[in-house]
């Protein structure tokens, strides 16, 4: 049991801070949930891919740099430490990329990760439906067999950034009367561009247009933007969404970031007879910490060869209720000044209050913790 | 960088198991609550034997150690089990020994610590000590130093009956005058980190076993949600509060040493609640034995430093992580 870091490591972790040092933008970027935002990180996306550090993890050949899983931790403290901005690329990095790896042809990921890695094509996941939250397998958009491919018909809701994104992926039903609503599903990707695509910006709590609703209407996908087998899709779906609860979604570096940030504001502006808040700043360090060594727990487990199961459901439940506790602490440490809305912890702030709700909400996460990590019986859902 | 028990680690934890699930702690900690101690020496001995006490001793006093992460391993096991007696003190006695200016005392006491054959119990600036009529040798810290305490007053009942609260009798050998307390801190709060995250394994364990096969409306009261979402957060404290247990034991900053004795404490103290709620009134009885575990994660929380003397000590260090 070790927490050291090999020369080599910390050899990666000085070769990425001193990159950062002489690139990360003096002054943030405009909000990535705005127009003039979204193409201003695109540009920042270019940048990191210019020197192979947008996808340090994935192989050489589409970008990466090879990066195990600690040397991506290690980026990832870097790159928050030095205040370097958000991830507009993050839904196609972190969930398409490890879907094309794992279920993915040759000819997928050569044709589709590169302008990835690049922010030149960016993604957005359309899995959600109207009528399909947590019920995810319930959806009724269809995909129709045609002549070299599929047409595809449906509406999908609440889609990240799908409305600047260029390209989506998720579900849809291709055989329609399955016994059980989980088969039948076709896992496809398609161009937000495309004839017959109409997508409608929706405000989010503070009104900027975070998300999208996708209305699909005879879209034509030709057979090579299928991921896996037709009707298989719930299959590599899931694999997917492993992903994103797992590890990649919210790493440790932004909460350790966040949290000497934190630190920070509270010595600056903390009465000192308040000891209240002066717990929730020590829960707030605590809890960076917490996430940071479980992570890396995690992380020597991957190294050994196993795999992430339901155990992601623990790292999903802590990050988005630490989260929120972490930008609540920040705004009463400002006072009245914790009113303003243009201020990074009020961005924060907002953007933490969906954490419980996206990637499976967090009453789903328990229903899996209970059930598939401490064996209690299936109820009734 | 492997940040999991190695196979060596782990065996020590089963064994240890093996040797406590035979031993019925739970008969021990009775007599133990009537101030019978042979069964619970008994025990103490055989814990030694496995080599628990000596992973607190350097090896130039017939000691293992210092080994803290291996210490961890083995008092979360004590506290799955319930064990009881000044199992933290005796670590923190040990920790402080072998660190006096003077290598004489530590010479003299600690090799029997080691063995099993002494336990210790500590006292600071007059608080009481834990388990002083039990204890061999007894530590107290007072005006003018470390003393080894001639004595001990009457016995007052903790919230955990199993804890025997006794005042030491002042006086005694003046061991040392300016004895190292804050490292003997880190390695209390340790060492009570470790118990109480054991503890409130045990509490989750036996919690699920029993709504498993409680039945209520004809279905067992494991399958209501209710249920299930509470037990699902006391996993997820007990887990978040593991990695920040081994993560201290590998620094011994007194920093990170206090975030885990925060965090387990607060961890093994919600799923307290959480048992009793989930096991109705049988929960609520002294001689169901969850009250065992539930008593012990009330007195833990505030053992060796409070949850706000805890956090106060996480922010109080300047250097940051990295
Ligand atoms: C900021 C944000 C970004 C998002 N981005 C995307 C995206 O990029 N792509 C995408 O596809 N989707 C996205 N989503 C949608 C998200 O995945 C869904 O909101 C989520 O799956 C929940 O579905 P729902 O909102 O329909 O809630 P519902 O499923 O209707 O749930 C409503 C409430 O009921 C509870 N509930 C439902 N079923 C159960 C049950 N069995 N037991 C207990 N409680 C239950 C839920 O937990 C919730 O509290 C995003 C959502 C947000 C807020």
């Amino acid at each position: 049991m070790d927490l050291t870091l090999s020369p080599a490591d910390e050899a990666f972790r000085a070769e990425a801070r001193t990159w950062l040092a002489a690139h990360v933008p003096p002054t943030p970027l405009p909000s990535l949930e705005t127009e003039e935002g979204f193409a201003a990180h695109r540009v920042w996306e270019a940048e990191l891919a210019a020197d192979r550090w947008s996808v340090v993890s994935w192989p050489e050949v589409y970008g990466g740099r090879g990066a195990d899983i600690v040397r991506w931790l290690v980026f990832e403290e870097e790159y928050h430490a030095a205040g370097a901005p958000g991830r507009v690329g993050q839904n196609g990095i972190n969930l398409l990329a490890p879907t094309l790896f794992d279920h993915g042809t040759e000819e997928q990921r050569a044709r589709i990760l590169p302008s990835m890695a690049g922010g030149e094509v960016v993604w957005a996941q359309a899995w959600s439906e109207p009528e399909a939250g947590s019920d995810l397998a319930s959806l009724t958009s269809r995909a129709v067999r045609t002549a070299g491919g599929w047409l595809l018909s449906g509406q999908k809701t609440w889609s990240s950034r799908a409305a600047f994104a260029d390209r989506a992926f998720g579900l849809f039903r291709s055989e329609p009367g399955t016994p059980r609503p989980h088969q039948g599903l076709t896992y496809l990707m398609f161009d937000l561009r495309a004839p017959g695509v109409t997508v409608r910006p929706i405000g989010r709590l503070d009104g900027r247009p975070a998300f999208a609703e996708v209305f699909l209407d005879e879209v034509f996908v030709p057979d090579e933007d299928v991921i896996g087998e037709p009707g298989g899709g719930w299959r590599v779906a899931m694999s997917t969404a492993g992903n994103e609860r797992g590890l990649t979604l919210r790493s440790p570096g932004r909460f350790l970031a966040a949290a000497d940030r934190l630190v920070d504001l509270w010595r600056a502006r903390a009465d000192p007879s308040d000891t209240a808040l002066r717990d929730r700043v020590a829960d707030a360090v605590i809890g960076a910490r917490a996430y940071q060594l479980f992570t890396y727990a995690n992380a020597s487990r991957f190294l050994d060869g196993g795999t992430i199961g339901p155990e992601a459901s623990l790292n999903k439940v802590f990050w988005s209720e630490y989260d929120i506790a972490l930008h609540e602490t920040a705004l009463d440490l400002l006072g009245p000044d914790g009113e303003s809305a243009d201020t990074d912890w009020s961005e924060g702030y907002v953007f933490s209050l969906a954490g419980p709700i996206y990637a499976g909400t967090n009453e789903i996460q328990r229903d899996i913790i209970a059930e598939r990590l401490l064996g209690l019986p299936k109820g009734r859902r | 960088m492997r940040f999991l028990l190695d196979p060596q680690q782990r065996a020590f934890a089963d064994s240890l198991d093996a040797m406590l699930t035979a031993a019925d702690t739970p008969s021990v900690v009775r007599d133990w609550i009537r101030g019978d101690h042979g069964s619970g020496r008994a025990l103490w001995s055989r814990i030694a034997k496995v080599g628990v006490f000596a992973l607190a001793v350097p090896e130039a006093y017939e000691g293992m150690g210092p080994h803290p992460a291996e210490l961890a391993v083995g008092f979360v096991e004590l506290g799955r089990h319930a064990v009881p007696g000044p199992l933290v003190e005796t670590v923190a006695a040990a920790a402080l020994l072998a660190e006096l200016a003077d290598p004489v005392p530590a010479g003299r006491l600690l090799p029997s610590l080691a063995s099993g054959e002494a336990s210790a119990t500590l006292a600071l600036d007059g608080a009481y000590a834990l388990d002083g009529d039990a204890a061999t040798t007894r530590l107290a810290l007072a005006a003018d130093g470390l003393r080894l305490a001639p004595g001990h007053g009457p016995v007052r009942t903790s919230l955990d009956p199993a804890r025997r609260l006794t005042p030491l009798t002042p006086g005694g050998e003046l061991l040392a005058a300016a004895p190292p307390v804050a490292h003997a801190l880190v390695w209390a709060r340790l060492a009570t980190a470790a118990q109480a995250l054991g503890v409130g394994l045990a509490l989750l364990d036996r919690t699920v076993a029993y709504v498993r096969q409680r039945t209520q409306f004809g279905v067992p009261v494991g399958s209501f949600q209710a249920v299930k979402h509470r037990l699902a957060d006391a996993k997820i404290a007990l887990e978040f509060a593991r990695p920040l247990l081994f993560g201290a034991a590998l620094t011994m900053a007194p920093a990170d040493v206090a975030a885990a004795k925060v965090t387990a404490c607060e961890a093994a103290y919600a799923t307290a609640r959480t048992a009793l709620q989930l096991h109705g009134a049988i929960g609520y009885t002294a001689e169901y034995d969850l009250s065992l575990w539930l008593a012990k994660a009330r007195a833990l929380r505030t053992a060796w430093g409070t949850p706000a003397e805890c956090r106060a000590e996480v922010l109080s260090g300047g250097a940051r992580r990295r």
